[in-house]
């Protein structure tokens, strides 16, 4: 019966880690030790982060590979900035506006996890990659094409131009096109980033110590003997793929708040993006919560740390992603690991105080 | 003794084609309750696809399935578990990376229940219901003397005491009748024996109907009660162990003519 406080413990040095890095960075830049290059990239960090251990829930807790986490990241990111600049006269107080946009972004996109979920879930492995490869282009490239508009009328749609959308006078575009929205409220900063990591680590870790979770485990780890004993296979696959894309739809509301705009450009949103927050996944360890976060912290930095590199950069970045891959892979280096971790440290002096 | 009468398990003319070739052929088999039955056969009899058509894996062409009074046939694979029938598989299916506990309380998962927002929030709810969850498992691994093992991943365990795991993940389910598809295959004799102490035990001690598959015929003669068996997709004859293994017919079947 000591199962439950390791599993405390694990947690806790999860929440612990982040809580840390956030305390750390908040010194270093009261004492003007940060870059403004550096400050600039706290909350994309948060955003990673909170993609990788949401995909995570998908590709390792569920185990199914989806290369489509951008397009439900796009959705969530165009859903609450719609909200914020549509309300940003009416609801002044910005912390209550923000965390309705997140919900909004969280809602829209789950909602699309779950109806495109449906349907595409009956593939498995590789087609359900590519078919969720497509779903996420699919998304990136209609809300890029995609005029709404607001006027007194009510909501005006149209996926030619924005004439098309016949306002009024009182009228004003809210989504233009591939300019996207542009004058969001900046609601997003690295505390309310911080913030929401914690939320969603919170989500996806207990969801994974709960009956739900341990459903959604069975199926990755046996499907038909999940099925043999009395698991709702479809129900699961359903609600840790949806889990997963609200998550996303949050990092992406985390995203269209931190700059004034929001455009839903290939470099934003393209399939790019997803396959790299599957490498944070893949890099961190599959099914490894805590270490697709860290994995997404390093691989974000990594690229900005080597801008004194110069035209190296990107040769070195690939080459610390293949010895990161061999470190943490590597059946060797595993057990090289094993025999020199701190915890067979801390049992050898342990071991050696009782003599 | 009037129980013992009605029969828990029903099955009539089950057929099932795969392409051109008959895989079960007009299958009958009458278990009754508490009964500890075997169905037995040949390599390629076709023993697993009837376990597969029982489950729901397969649907059949022909033919009725009926657990006491209901119509299991053509329904789902986990509904067909809800009905009452549980299953273990010839090549042991475990949930490798969970741990032996989680195994089982995977098993407890409809018997139990809390939503997945008291999950997530941790509710009073979670909490009094995994305690629950806990005992109940524990008390099915101390069956199968695996209350040791409960913290390990249930892939590193030994292979006799993961068959034992799948046994008791599926009890973990309730179910009325217990399938079990080659329990003592790869299982040195004494590994076998034990297995065979195991079986009556469930039986007795949870009061279970147990139809297994099996080509080890000193586990089949020391444990079944009646027989079926099955050659090239038919039933060759059904009826009390050992007249079924001294039968003329079934020698011959296992050991070709002279």
């Amino acid at each position: 019966m000591e199962k439950i406080p390791k599993i405390w413990r694990e947690n806790l040095i999860t929440y612990g880690m982040v809580i840390i890095a956030y305390a750390v960075m908040q010194i270093l830049i009261s004492f003007g030790l940060v870059s403004r290059l550096v400050q600039g990239l706290l909350v994309p960090l948060c955003i990673y982060v909170i993609l990788a251990v949401s995909l995570n829930l998908t590709v390792g807790i569920l185990g199914e590979l989806s290369l489509g986490h951008a397009g439900f990241m796009c959705l969530g990111a165009f859903a609450g900035a719609f909200f914020s600049k549509v309300t940003v006269d009416a609801i002044t107080f910005s912390p209550v506006r923000f965390f309705l946009a997140i919900l909004i972004g969280a809602a829209v996109a789950g909602l699309f996890g779950f109806l495109i979920g449906m349907p595409v879930l009956r593939f498995r492995g590789d087609y359900l990659a590519i078919v969720t490869l497509a779903f996420g282009e699919i998304i990136k490239n209609v809300i890029n094409a995609l005029f709404v508009g607001l006027d007194s009328n009510g909501v005006h749609f149209s996926l030619s131009d924005r004439a098309a959308l016949g306002l009024l006078d009182d009228g004003d575009v809210i989504i233009n096109g591939a300019q996207g929205i542009i004058g969001t409220p900046q609601d997003s900063n690295f505390t309310v980033g911080v913030l929401l990591v914690l939320l969603t680590l919170f989500i996806v870790m207990n969801l994974i110590r709960s009956r739900d979770g341990r459903a959604i485990m069975s199926i990755r780890d046996n499907l038909i003997a999940s099925e043999s004993i009395g698991i709702h296979v479809t129900k699961y696959k359903l609600m840790a793929f949806s889990i997963s894309a609200a998550l996303a739809g949050v990092a992406g509301v985390l995203y269209s708040h931190n700059l004034n705009s929001v455009a839903a450009s290939p470099r934003a949103f393209g399939y790019n993006m997803s396959i790299m927050i599957l490498v944070f996944v893949v890099l961190g360890g599959i099914g490894n919560i805590r270490g697709s976060m860290i994995a997404a912290i390093v691989l974000t930095l990594l690229p900005e740390m080597l801008r004194g590199l110069d035209r190296y950069r990107m040769l070195i970045y690939a080459i610390v992603l293949i010895v990161m891959m061999l470190f943490n892979w590597s059946p060797k280096i595993l057990e090289w690991r094993e025999r020199h971790s701190l915890r067979e440290l801390a049992g050898r002096l342990r071991g050696r105080s009782k003599v | 003794m009037t129980q013992d009468m009605t029969p828990l398990l029903n099955v009539t003319n089950l057929s099932i084609s795969f392409g051109g070739l008959r895989a079960v052929d007009d299958f009958d088999i009458t278990v009754k309750k508490g009964q500890l039955y075997g169905l037995i056969g040949p390599n390629g009899a076709g023993k697993t696809t009837v376990f597969n058509l029982l489950t729901g894996v397969y649907r059949p062409d022909v033919g009725k399935i009926f657990l006491e009074d209901e119509n299991i046939t053509n329904m789902k694979t986990m509904d067909i578990n809800k009905a009452g029938v549980g299953r273990t598989f010839q090549n042991i299916r475990l949930f490798k990376k969970l741990t032996v506990l989680d195994n089982v309380k995977v098993g407890l998962h409809n018997r139990f229940h809390y939503s997945t927002l008291e999950g997530i929030f941790r509710l009073p709810r979670y909490r009094s219901i995994e305690k629950i969850m806990n005992e109940e498992a524990y008390k099915l691994l101390k069956v199968f003397d695996l209350e040791n093992e409960a913290d390990y991943l249930a892939g590193n365990l030994p292979y006799g005491k993961q068959r034992k795991l799948e046994i008791a993940r599926t009890l973990a389910t309730n179910p009325k009748l217990l399938l079990l598809d080659e329990p003592a295959a790869g299982m040195n004799p004494n590994e076998t024996k034990d297995l065979m102490k195991t079986i009556r035990f469930v039986r007795d001690e949870f009061d279970m109907t147990i139809l297994l598959i099996e080509h080890d015929m000193k586990l089949v003669a020391g444990i079944c009660e009646e027989l079926t068996v099955l050659n090239f997709g038919k039933v060759l004859m059904s009826g009390e162990t050992n007249a079924v293994l001294n039968d003329s017919r079934v020698i011959t079947a296992y050991l070709g003519e002279d």
